[in-house]
């Protein structure tokens, strides 16, 4: 069934000369079992509106429902959805807290009344997706790297099972190498457990080589939400929203403009090479 | 004197909580001249950063020495000159601004420093035109994006009038946008205003657009030279933690598969070129 967004509007400082629609009627669904990218420029809405998909901010209008149920009616339990829905903020190593890493990430399914064995195997499960080493589990969080620390607070949140869970720009001012490792990572959970996946990022690389469809968002409203094939291939148009396509799409949008015979909708290296190997066989062939 | 900075031998070493030592930069010698753009590449833990910070005194190595215009970084009665010279900016614009309006932030270093009042203004007036936020001047930051706050971080430097910039990462917590903003800015200053630029950065698209890339491994100076040099040697970038960019990637690869193509494509122009005269050799094959 998954969660469903039902003509989502979301005002600030409704009244003051500060009236601002951050989220502008939006409605989409987000089915079980799917990593999907969420794109869009600062001030596009994007983070406003995830807030919204575990309850931490209220509509000003429109509904939000999970599993058919509106979080937000009398009958929900808000704590509940909280621990379906998991959302992990940008910088999420500045919010540890707890003296050792395993009490750190520990806290959450504590919070949901866990404890014993269940509590032990959701730790080390969610510590072994999120790259934390055994090794660090009874270490001070502070005694952590930046990057380290980063996955520790993602498996706070993991640990929590949450049927989805949501990553705010989860590799921002990482390294390549870093970058890969979480997203790597992300990917294995998402392969191992099946379970929902969004992955708000600026890096539209990231997008395509991680995500299944993509939502990107323009000025509070859904700009497109469609497989990542169908996004990029709108190129020009992202450019015109001030988003940035990968450099590759660029150079092949280009060629297929100019006629040559190349598909205009490549996103990553791999697939260009692939493409451009079988142009060239063919070529070889009728030479 | 050709050289603004020179890093002679430089060895710095951090003591960790178990009291071991931590070799963070090993016997590096770089020197940057001036009015020139040079990008430090090198992964989190490379000793990049620390490097950065000996360049205007924050650091002081533990053997070698580091020259400012010929001013020992150790001799603390240059300090004040030192700093003057080479200004610092750093990842987080939130933690470089002080002030509750973006004009008296730009002013603040000048009014530490004891200049005119007239002067500040004067220099204030330039800094923030410099860097395209003078509309801006009497907003309060906190009304301000990322790239924009990091504009005016760069202008609190520049009405120092600093010789040299170094940018720790100044574009790692931007969007797509307000890293294209900064990097216009920092490049401005560069070819227009002769403002020596050490850039010290993940972005290898930001990396060649300098004229000079160094790379940090494990507190050694690795590899130096032209961002084309550089971004010819795909496996040694990746085997020490670092991509290149998809273009150079993609006739890297290629090459690989045996096509006689030029080493080192930076731009999409560029590869967009190469590509175009391998496709037309198909089409008179075919």
């Amino acid at each position: 069934m998954g969660l469903t967004v039902e003509h989502l509007t979301y005002q600030y400082s409704i009244g003051t000369p500060f009236q601002k629609t951050a989220v502008d009627d939006v409605s989409l669904t987000i089915d079980d079992g799917e990593i999907i990218g969420v794109i869009g420029h600062t001030g596009s809405g994007k983070s406003t509106l995830i807030q919204h998909l575990n309850g931490l901010l209220k509509p000003t209008s429109g509904r939000i429902l999970l599993d058919g149920q509106d979080i937000f009616s009398d009958k929900s339990d808000l704590r509940a959805v909280r621990f379906q829905v998991g959302l992990v903020f940008q910088y999420p190593e500045y919010q540890l807290f707890e003296e050792t890493v395993y009490q750190d990430i520990a806290f959450g399914p504590k919070n949901m009344g866990l404890d014993g064995d269940e509590l032990d195997r959701r730790v080390m499960e969610a510590a072994h997706f999120a790259g934390v080493h055994d090794t660090w589990l009874q270490k001070s969080p502070f005694e952590l790297s930046g990057g380290q620390k980063r996955r520790v607070a993602i498996a706070g949140v993991m640990a929590m099972e949450p049927k989805i869970l949501i990553l705010d720009e989860p590799t921002a001012g990482l390294d390549p190498h870093g970058r890969n490792k979480i997203l790597g990572k992300i990917r294995e959970y998402h392969e191992e457990t099946k379970n929902t996946v969004l992955l708000v990022s600026h890096s539209m690389e990231d997008v395509a080589n991680f995500a299944d469809r993509v939502l990107v968002m323009n000025e509070g409203k859904v700009f497109a939400y469609d497989t990542v094939e169908n996004v990029f291939r709108r190129s020009e148009e992202l450019k015109a929203i001030r988003l940035s396509v990968p450099q590759i799409t660029n150079v092949f949008h280009q060629l297929a403009e100019e006629r040559y015979p190349v598909p205009s909708n490549v996103y990553t290296v791999p697939y260009a090479k692939k493409k451009l190997l079988e142009l060239l066989g063919k070529g070889e062939q009728h030479a | 004197m050709n050289e603004i900075i020179q890093a002679e031998h430089v060895t710095f070493e951090y003591r960790s909580e178990e009291e071991r030592q931590l070799l963070v930069l090993d016997d590096v010698s770089l020197s940057v001249k001036k009015g020139e753009f040079l990008s430090v590449l090198g992964h989190n833990g490379s000793g990049k950063s620390t490097l950065a910070k000996h360049f205007n005194a924050i650091l002081l190595p533990k053997s070698g020495k580091v020259l400012v215009e010929g001013m020992d970084t150790t001799d603390e009665e240059r300090l004040f000159d030192i700093r003057q010279r080479v200004g610092m900016v750093f990842q987080n614009p939130d933690n470089q601004i002080v002030a509750t309006i973006v004009e008296e932030d730009v002013a603040f270093a000048l009014e530490n420093l004891g200049v005119e009042p007239k002067e500040i203004r004067r220099r204030v007036d330039q800094a923030l035109k410099d860097v395209e936020m003078y509309d801006f001047r009497e907003h309060a930051p906190h009304q301000l994006s990322g790239g924009q706050k990091q504009r005016v971080a760069i202008a609190g430097i520049l009405a120092m009038r600093p010789d040299c910039i170094v940018l720790d990462e100044p574009t790692a917590m931007l969007d797509p946008k307000g890293r294209r903003e900064v990097l216009k800015t920092i490049r401005a200053l560069n070819r227009e205003h002769g403002t020596t630029v050490v850039l010290i950065t993940h972005y290898m698209d930001e990396a060649v657009q300098s004229d000079r890339v160094v790379v940090i491994d494990h507190g050694k100076l690795l590899l130096d030279g032209t961002p084309r040099e550089i971004f010819s040697q795909v496996e040694l970038l990746k085997e020490v933690g670092l991509d290149v960019p998809q273009v150079t990637e993609l006739i890297y690869e290629l090459k690989q598969e045996g096509l006689d193509l030029p080493d080192g494509v930076l731009t999409e122009d560029e590869c967009a070129g190469v590509l175009r005269n391998l496709l037309d050799q198909i089409k008179k094959g075919g």
